[in-house]
């Protein structure tokens, strides 16, 4: 906890920069919602594996609800964030906050409304998928491909990712399959792979809880480098304190519905106050 | 989904604020032009990702991929112990050119039958990654094509093989393999860029396919000479027969490799590369652009 609070008096100065520049992340009334073939509701008649519920589910088109489940993740949101505004996201667990991440990323398709922004949004998650079969210097090249980069480099920028992951303190790691790692270990490249590109708008999800507490002093480090360099930073995580030191404003979701949205303290305040009710 | 109405619900103020900044929506489908472009640009990416594809299927086998050799000579072997020594049938042929034109056929079937088999997959097995990175999906099932493709020119090498032990001479004809090859890739990209945008759709499409491959192998001609649908179809039906696309591409590496007699073989040079050119073409373009009209939807659950 000590550098955290360290870290805090240094952001401060950050945080009186003049906020409502240009705006560059609009999301106008945004609904999202997953849908699953063959997930059931229970119950004696709705067994969506009833061959019956499934054959009427074919002809039904793909427009009938019957045994398809429908998740509302996001329901109504609006809001806008501007240039030099770092935006918090809290809430419950399953309240919607990674899912609207996606959809400013566009990566997720909205079912109504509108997600507007600057440029290509980057989403750093803890979850980007890698190909466990592969090696992580494999995987590293791949990751970096699929962000945009060359191929050189790409090769170029392998050694840093690697030395920032700290995967082969223990060993030549890079060269295993990724299936020999520990979880800490996959979610500390995943990380550092994610890490290794700046953009006007960047997404963070989560990314600051993975790996021991060394790696998240790291980590944090390279995600204030970025909010230097970017425009506007979103932060969903479930550590209130990083939400506090890093954010000037906060959006707080609950049931993919907007709660409240204002400065970090008030809202903050008043998320605790709902928890521990 | 259709765009209309979506549109107008949106917040005419917000859109308004949204275009005076230069702000774009987030995710809507790039024009044709800029998506032919970013494909392209993300050509490392396809091609990184196909050889992934092999590593990652035949990585932990302890032959690793001596399997792309190892599998399509096992298919062989199998083969030549059926036709070749059991039921010692050879349909006019001789019974070791009967064994190598089999093989060329179930090889160049299996590509098309792979890519289709995957390339359903291509969006469905990858939305982990479609989820967390911002590329165009085309690299999806395009590499998963491309996989396939690497683990052909392993079952060619092993083709070239079994067509020397046969007792086939080499000759310029052989160097047909290669426009063929690039056709029927161009061919296979397209079809599995039509798979994957309906298989993302439609799941219970994978549990479907291979009933329609098998039945689209009996209708090419993979286990016996093409001639047949000639010799047995009316007329109408027998052309229609022949145009398929798997006959064509079979029947020139077929005729590439294979010294055959004039009565084996189906359709004139001429309407071959037709064929062969046509389909690679429409199948191509039409692929492509399909799937580009579905590239805001992928990702959805």
């Amino acid at each position: 906890m000590a550098n955290l609070f360290s870290v805090q008096a240094e952001a401060t100065p950050a945080r009186s920069r003049p906020q409502k520049g240009r705006p560059t992340v609009i999301v106008d009334d945004v609904h999202v919602v997953y849908r699953v073939h063959g997930g059931g509701k229970r119950g004696p008649r709705a067994g969506s594996n009833n061959p019956a519920t499934a054959v009427r589910r074919m002809f039904g088109g793909a427009e009938s609800s019957r045994g398809t489940t429908e998740i509302h993740a996001v329901k109504g949101v609006t809001f806008t964030a501007h240039e030099g505004e770092a935006v918090g996201l809290i809430g419950s667990n399953g309240s919607g906050k990674s899912t609207i991440l996606r959809a400013i990323a566009g990566l997720l398709p909205v079912e109504r409304g509108a997600v507007y922004t600057a440029g290509q949004p980057s989403l750093l998650g803890a979850n980007a998928v890698l190909m466990n079969d592969l090696s992580g210097e494999d995987n590293v090249i791949l990751g970096l491909l699929a962000m945009g980069f060359s191929k050189q480099e790409a090769k170029d920028r392998l050694d840093d990712i690697v030395e920032f992951s700290g995967i082969n303190e223990r060993g030549n790691f890079s060269s295993l399959p990724m299936t020999t790692y520990s979880s800490g270990m996959a979610a500390r490249l995943r990380f550092a792979i994610a890490a290794a590109k700046l953009h006007d708008v960047l997404l963070v999800d989560e990314a600051l809880a993975t790996g021991d507490a060394r790696f998240r002093k790291k980590s944090e480090e390279r995600v204030r480098e970025m909010l230097d360099g970017a425009g506007t930073v979103f932060l969903v995580s479930h550590a209130i304190n990083t939400i506090v030191d890093t954010c000037d404003r906060t959006i707080w979701l609950e049931s993919g519905v907007l709660r409240m949205d204002g400065p970090t303290d008030e809202v903050v305040a008043a998320y605790e106050e709902f928890v521990a009710r | 989904m259709t765009s209309a109405p979506l549109a107008e619900r949106r917040n005419p103020e917000l859109a308004a604020l949204a275009a005076q900044h230069g702000l774009s929506v987030a995710g809507s489908r790039p024009g044709l032009m800029d998506y032919i472009r970013q494909t392209w640009r993300y050509r490392h990416f396809t091609n990184a990702f196909s050889t992934a594809g092999v590593v990652a299927a035949l990585g932990h086998h302890r032959l690793g991929r001596m399997w792309q050799v190892l599998t399509p000579l096992s298919n062989a072997a199998v083969y030549y112990l059926i036709f070749g020594v059991i039921i010692k049938t050879s349909r006019g042929l001789d019974k070791q050119t009967f064994l190598a034109y089999l093989c060329i056929g179930v090889f160049f079937f299996t590509f098309t039958s792979q890519a289709v088999q995957q390339g359903v997959q291509a969006i469905t097995r990858n939305l982990g990654m479609i989820r967390a990175l911002q590329f165009p999906r085309a690299s999806l099932p395009i590499s998963s094509t491309l996989t396939q493709f690497q683990n052909l020119l392993a079952s060619t090498v092993v083709l070239i093989g079994i067509v020397l032990l046969t007792g086939q001479p080499v000759r310029w004809e052989w160097l047909l393999l290669v426009p063929v090859l690039i056709l029927q890739t161009i061919f296979n990209i397209g079809l599995a860029m039509v798979m994957a945008r309906i298989g993302n759709k439609i799941t219970d499409l994978k549990q479907v396919l291979p009933f329609v491959m098998r039945t689209w192998m009996y209708a090419s001609g993979v286990l016996y000479p093409a001639t047949l649908f000639d010799k047995n179809l009316p007329g109408p039906l027998a052309h229609i027969a022949l145009a398929n696309p798997l006959v064509v591409y079979i029947e020139i590496a077929r005729r590439a490799l294979l010294v055959l007699p004039k009565k084996e073989m189906v359709l004139t040079w001429h309407s071959l590369t037709i064929l062969a050119v046509g389909w690679a073409v429409v199948m191509g373009i039409g692929g492509f652009l399909y799937f580009w009209r579905g590239e805001q939807e992928y990702g959805r659950g």
